[in-house]
């Protein structure tokens, strides 16, 4: 096959390309430049957009032994997921970029320039797996390493976008091993950090840099009655579920900690309170996608699995198609779970579906009709 | 075996000039140093400015060996501004056009956002000619305020000349110095620095057959500016650290070579690039000949294909063998819309979708037809893949 091995400058990447030259593969390593500034050297624990990264691709390129190319996609990034991760943010939810970005970008943008340049599939580090099941279908399965593993953020993917897509990394049991590898193979990259910010926001100040673009509207934090506790500078700073930063001063009536339930941006309010009211027990996206082949009979409820960060727990839930909508009912409270974020479903280690979440139920009744107010606020909002 | 078509991004050293290097590299000696091995490494460097001097037609005092052309543009960009400057303190005004190359914009830029200067774009028109009459009028009102007028001999990405000698036609009477990134001309069209007028005039080997790393700013006697290093005050003090004669040397045969092949490669190179055009042009609608009606240079071919990025295209035809230019890459690899198009009126659209052919020495006929032949490949490609982003 002609694979285009994307290349971010990383130790992963840079294996994973390595190892489809070795499985016979005709390999162009690309690099996508994200940014039409790019920093110069890279800082903090950003991944893949400085010159010095691509720098790190074409050294790793040139080891491999492939020809390597940076190509531009910048204005699509810009538009994609950057506006995007902004313009959710305006709205009160809690973006994914690097789900916008597979989904976006490298599987979609990528993906079809690559095929209509002659490629037929496009090469990743990724820790996640393609396997076939007894009917010649692909599925998407989470990694052996499952500290590192990356199907969540690879559910976007439908079975079109598995069909041209390569995760040679998915059947090693650990980084380590990686880095060992990478080592042995002379890759410069062997021991550069893993990457774990926001790779667009410089300093890795999600708030400030968030502030800059939508400036900084004092507003209130509220609790759940409506209660004024103190003020914040800017309710898109905030993400439910959030514990620290909050600087109300004064402790809450019974002593525990108060946490984000909910960010209003039409009022410009937070609200706070107990760890109790997080909980949620049903999910619901109205845009989901298949990944590989469909669930059979999704109007009925099937029991499957559901996580809703890129390294969190998956919970047991039952999941059906409702209305034309996802609808997840989880058989034990999920935490901290805001408009925005993408829920992945598995049926064992096999990624099924996703959907952006945008709509909540809490578990606690009394929580989501204390007030009506906050009760629209946290049922609508949330 | 790859077609380059890329003469414009470097040469291939020429053979007697990759033997004449390596014979003065075996050459012990500081140039600097009284002794006889100094000497002896001073006359060969003397000789290659004295050769250089007879290339560029300037006296042999007037020429200023750099480290290669970006160097010799900052020093003329930054050497004259602060000299000016320094003499009259009114004086903060450059006058230039965007169609310019990094290594001038970027250090025009630098000075307008560190020592005040005030940058003047003149227009540049859809077929890249520089608005000289902007120019003129400017000066009737404001000439006491200009630092300096900095504009290309020829452009290094659509090929289009600028007419010097009337810039300096029109900025004599005011005294005001003109300093002409004289790169990608020099060694290609004939140009005489004592005829130009101009206070300062770049000029680099690596584009004529030499050396990378090796320039020279031509400096008039009657000019004075600013050094960006200080040390031992070599080269009239305008550029301190030990000359490297070398590569001057070098640098001096590929000049002369190319001068004195000048006429003939001239007449070749248009003939060949004219039938590249025209075979472009055969093979598809969707061309669009930049600058056609311009004053261009022989060796170069600059198109825009509708629909097409300048990045598919480039992949598609080095996976064929052919290596061709987006424009001038910066140092990532990336290659954003060109600011050249942008600058003569096209959509960042179209300034995304061109690609440069540009002739040397040793193009042959058998190059423009492999490009010819790779090309429709390569178009039918980049179609497919423009319409995916």
């Amino acid at each position: 096959m002609k694979v285009l091995a994307a290349m971010s400058g990383g130790v992963d990447s840079a294996v994973a390309a390595a190892r489809a030259v070795e499985a016979g593969h005709e390999v162009v390593g690309v690099h996508l430049a994200l940014s039409r500034m790019p920093g110069t050297l890279r800082t903090g624990s950003r991944g893949c957009c400085t010159i010095e990264d691509s720098m790190d691709a074409q050294r790793a390129a040139n080891v491999i032994g492939i020809p390597y190319y940076v190509w531009d996609f910048s204005e699509r990034f810009k538009l994609e997921v950057v506006d995007d991760f902004i313009n959710e943010y305006q709205a009160g939810r809690t973006p994914n970029p690097c789900m916008r970005c597979n989904e976006r970008i490298k599987f979609a943008a990528l993906l079809e320039k690559g095929l209509a340049l002659g490629f037929d599939a496009v090469c990743t580090g990724h820790y996640a797996s393609i396997l076939t099941d007894d009917q010649g279908n692909l599925e998407l399965h989470r990694s052996m390493a499952l500290a590192k593993d990356q199907s969540y953020v690879l559910g976007v993917l439908t079975a079109e976008q598995l069909n041209h897509s390569m995760f040679p990394l998915g059947h090693t049991a650990s980084k380590d091993l990686i880095r060992a590898e990478a080592a042995q193979r002379g890759l410069s990259v062997a021991a550069k950090p893993d990457s774990y910010d926001i790779c667009f926001i410089p300093e890795g100040d999600t708030q400030d840099w968030l502030a800059d673009r939508l400036g900084n509207t004092t507003g209130e934090i509220v609790d759940m009655q409506g209660t004024v506790l103190g003020q914040h500078k800017g309710a898109h700073g905030f993400t439910v579920g959030q514990r620290k930063g909050l600087q109300l001063g004064k402790p809450a009536a019974d002593g525990k900690p108060r946490y984000v339930l909910a960010v209003d941006v039409n009022t410009n309010k937070v609200v706070v309170g107990p760890q109790q009211a997080l909980a949620v027990v049903e999910l619901v996206g109205n845009k989901f996608t298949w990944c590989g082949k469909a669930q059979e009979n999704p109007e009925e409820f099937f029991a499957a699995h559901v996580q809703v960060r890129a390294h969190g727990e998956q919970v047991a839930c039952q999941v059906a198609v409702v209305d034309g909508a996802m609808v997840i009912r989880c058989d034990e409270p999920i935490y901290g779970v805001a408009p925005g974020q993408t829920a992945v479903i598995y049926l064992g280690t096999r990624v099924l579906a996703q959907t952006t979440i945008d709509h909540t139920v809490s578990a606690v009744d009394s929580f989501s009709t204390a007030s009506a107010s906050i009760g629209s606020t946290l049922d609508g909002a949330v | 075996m790859s077609v380059y078509l890329d003469y414009a991004a470097t040469t291939p050293l020429r053979k007697e000039v990759f033997d004449c290097y390596v014979e003065h590299l075996q050459t012990l000696g500081n140039p600097s140093s009284v002794h006889s091995s100094g000497q002896l490494v001073r006359r060969a460097l003397e000789e290659a400015r004295e050769s250089i001097a007879k290339s560029i037609d300037c006296n042999r005092s007037e020429v200023i060996f750099t480290a290669g052309g970006t160097e010799s543009v900052n020093l003329a960009i930054k050497g004259l501004f602060w000299q000016r400057v320094a003499e009259d303190s009114n004086r903060k005004v450059i006058i230039t056009a965007a169609t310019e190359h990094h290594a001038s914009l970027d250090p025009m830029e630098w000075l307008e956002k560190h020592e005040g200067a005030e940058i003047l774009w003149l227009p540049v028109d859809q077929q890249g000619i520089v608005d000289l009459e902007l120019l003129e009028n400017y000066l009737k009102a404001n000439s006491q305020n200009v630092a300096l007028v900095n504009l290309m001999w020829a452009n290094n990405e659509t090929g289009v000349i600028t007419d010097i000698n009337k810039v300096v036609a029109i900025t004599k009477p005011y005294g005001i110095p003109v300093h002409s990134d004289s790169i990608a001309a020099f060694g290609h069209i004939p140009v005489s620095f004592a005829n130009s007028g101009l206070a300062a005039m770049s000029i680099s080997a690596h584009k004529i057959g030499g050396p990378v790393g090796a320039g020279a700013l031509i400096v008039s006697r009657a000019t004075k500016l600013v050094s960006l290093i200080h040390g031992g005050g070599q080269e009239r003090g305008m550029r301190s650290g030990t000359m490297n004669a070398p590569v001057a040397k070098a640098f001096s045969l590929a000049a002369e070579l190319a001068v004195a092949e000048l006429d003939h490669e001239h007449s070749r190179l248009e003939i060949l690039r004219d039938k590249l055009v025209q075979g472009v042009k055969e093979l598809t609608p969707l061309a669009n000949h930049t600058a056609a009606n311009s004053p261009r240079m022989p060796h170069n071919a600059h198109f825009t294909f509708d629909g097409c990025s300048g990045d598919s295209l480039l992949f598609l035809l080095d996976q064929q063998g052919v290596c061709v230019s987006v424009g001038s890459a910066c140092q990532a690899g990336v290659n954003g819309p060109s600011h050249v198009l942008i600058a003569m009126g096209r959509t960042e659209r179209e300034a995304n979708g061109c690609i440069r052919m540009t002739l040397g020495k040793q193009s042959t006929e058998a190059d423009v037809d492999a490009f010819l032949e790779a090309l429709p490949k390569a178009l039918d490609g980049a179609l497919r893949a423009g319409l995916t982003t």
